[in-house]
């Protein structure tokens, strides 16, 4: 792992001189101020019994879907494209050196976007003084939340550039991926057929994997080592399975 | 004092993907300093050659090591040996020459200190140096050839292995790549591959010809010249009976004949090719015989050398009878 900073540094500082960053880092925060905004209104017409922190992150998948994408999209279809890849692994890296590097260049960015939701956080605290709107532990629940299932999501956003030299297919890929894992799992919970005794193991494994109820635990200040677990597994996974894409495809290039 | 091994030694390379046999028991050695050429035509195998010596694609079957290195073995050693420019020269479009190299710099392990005067001498010698700081996508096609091949030696490897590097340029450009080439023999060992043979010939110590993934000529140009043509001709502009011809010629070396004969023009001139086994030179010889007699005037006479393409194309059309792998492996 001796070449992971340098190949980390490189990756990063191509996020940052690249335009197309902050577009999408602009488009990120007018979309959550939008729903932020929202939000606010919903609680200046009536009161709420959840905190506005908690509703703010249950909309999470919306920058997900779309951001995640469109971060990881171009890491390793573009390297293929151009054939950039091949210079790349004749020097001394490995691939999993080289797709460690794009996964954390991806996680980076992926966390700073995030993070500049905390202003608006910050500017609502400095103008709401009520304690029961502004209590910080739903607020670094739902960060801590995002930072944990961040691992997966980015991991299957690598997990599909990997997949593909085309990085319109990867945006796609990557989309359907994390479709079916937020929205899927909620989806076939509500299933009846899950409920007969042979499908019982699958529901449970369709309940452990349910990325809304991880959040309303971690916003509700309780951290379950499983899904830590689940999150962890699957980061590694991914990332395992998107080393072998990279070098399968290179046997039979 | 155990002599060094070659540079790049293969034995019995073999690469069959997808059902076809693109490398097929190739063997052959580089010695240290050489300047070799790897030829032949579209699909014979040369770029799964090189991706194999580079270490970026597994052999299916055979050897391969470089400097002693076995590159299956120590594919990482191995990597920082060799410096490499692809076919095609992929680059990045977006990033600065300077940053380019400098990163390339720190993957291959130079020393940060040294890496700034390395880059500087790098710059220099590829005449890079006033566009170190333009992006790569808006260079010109020369530029970015000459990025490739800085890359490739940034490191100061002691192999470096270039697919194609003078693809796509102009003569000026040509001979800026030919002599920065010809500035690494002795102190790097140098694979080439090129369609561009007139550039191979006037670069490379020896030429390695593959066709159907199998080694079909191996040698320094002359070698091939003889061994492939066979034959040494000569052209001459002569004025005088034609059929008195093959006698005087005979007279010089019976193997000595005419090959084409053309019209004769308004001062009885006829344009002649001889062609003779023996590879000496007979030019002198002939041209006191001629020249010596009543019987001909001579305009002009000159021996005529077989170009690399014509040793290319006999070789490839002939590819089915593969050299004696024994003799292939002789590095000179």
């Amino acid at each position: 792992m001796k070449h992971f900073p340098t190949l980390l540094g490189h990756e990063i500082r191509m996020l940052l001189v690249n335009p197309g960053t902050y577009i999408a880092a602009v488009l990120f925060l007018a979309v959550m101020g939008f729903v932020f905004t929202g939000i606010l209104e919903t609680y200046n017409a009536a009161p709420q019994e959840t905190p506005p922190a908690a509703v703010f992150f249950q909309v999470f998948f919306i920058p997900v879907l779309f951001m995640v994408p469109l971060l990881t999209m171009k890491c390793l279809a573009e390297e293929r494209r151009l054939g950039t890849i091949e210079t790349l692994l004749t020097t001394p890296v490995t691939t999993t050196e080289v797709v460690l590097g794009k996964y954390g260049a991806a996680y980076a960015l992926y966390l700073c976007m995030w993070g500049s939701t905390a202003g608006l956080f910050y500017i609502f605290q400095r103008f709401v003084g009520d304690r029961h709107l502004t209590d910080t532990g739903p607020i670094v629940g739902g960060y801590l939340f995002i930072a944990v299932s961040g691992l997966l999501f980015i991991a299957l956003g690598v997990l599909a550039s990997a997949l593909s030299r085309s990085q319109s297919v990867a945006g796609i890929l990557c989309f359907t991926l994390l479709f079916g894992l937020i929205v899927g799992g909620n989806y076939l919970s509500t299933a009846a057929w899950l409920d007969r005794v042979g499908f019982l193991p699958l529901r449970s494994a369709v309940e452990y994997t349910m990325i809304f109820e991880h959040l309303g635990d971690f916003t509700r200040g309780v951290v379950d080592a499983r899904q830590l677990l689940f999150y962890a597994s699957g980061t590694v996974v991914a990332l395992i399975l998107s080393v072998l894409s990279v070098e399968a495809k290179l046997l039979h290039s | 004092m155990p002599e060094d091994p070659p540079a790049i030694e293969v034995s019995h390379l073999v690469k069959a993907y997808a059902g076809v046999t693109a490398v097929n028991d190739i063997s052959f050695k580089v010695a240290r300093g050489e300047i070799i050429g790897f030829l032949g035509p579209n699909g014979a195998g040369k770029s799964t050659t090189m991706r194999i010596l580079t270490g970026y694609l597994p052999a299916t079957a055979g050897e391969v090591r470089i400097c002693g290195l076995s590159v299956h073995e120590h594919p990482e050693e191995v990597k920082r040996q060799v410096g490499y420019m692809p076919e095609n020269n992929p680059l990045p479009e977006d990033m600065r020459v300077s940053e380019y190299l400098y990163f390339r710099g720190r993957l291959k392990e130079v020393p940060r200190r040294m890496l700034g005067p390395r880059l500087d001498e790098v710059l220099e010698l590829c005449d890079l140096k006033r566009v170190r700081h333009k992006i790569i996508g808006k260079l010109s096609k020369g530029f970015r050839q000459r990025v490739g091949i800085a890359e490739a030696i940034l490191a100061e490897p002691p192999v470096i292995i270039m697919d194609e590097p003078t693809i796509g340029l102009d003569p000026h450009q040509i001979l800026i790549v030919r002599d920065l080439i010809a500035s690494l023999r002795g102190r790097m060992t140098v694979l080439i591959s090129s369609h561009i043979l007139p550039e191979i010939e006037m670069t490379c110590d020896r030429v390695l010809i593959i066709n159907g993934g199998r080694v079909v000529a191996a040698g320094a140009p002359d070698q091939l010249r003889r061994e492939i043509i066979g034959r040494a001709t000569y052209t001459a502009e002569l004025a005088g009976d034609p059929g008195a011809l093959p006698a005087v010629l005979a007279g010089v070396e019976p193997s000595l004949r005419i090959a084409e004969m053309g019209e004769a023009d308004a001062a009885g001139f006829r344009r002649y090719t001889f062609a003779a086994d023996r590879h000496d030179e007979l030019g002198e010889a002939l041209l006191r015989v001629l020249a010596g007699g009543p019987a001909f005037r001579v305009r002009s006479l000159g021996r005529t050398h077989a170009s690399l393409e014509d040793v290319f194309l006999a070789a490839t059309r002939r590819s089915w009878d593969v050299v004696d792998p024994a003799r292939n492996r002789d590095p000179k």
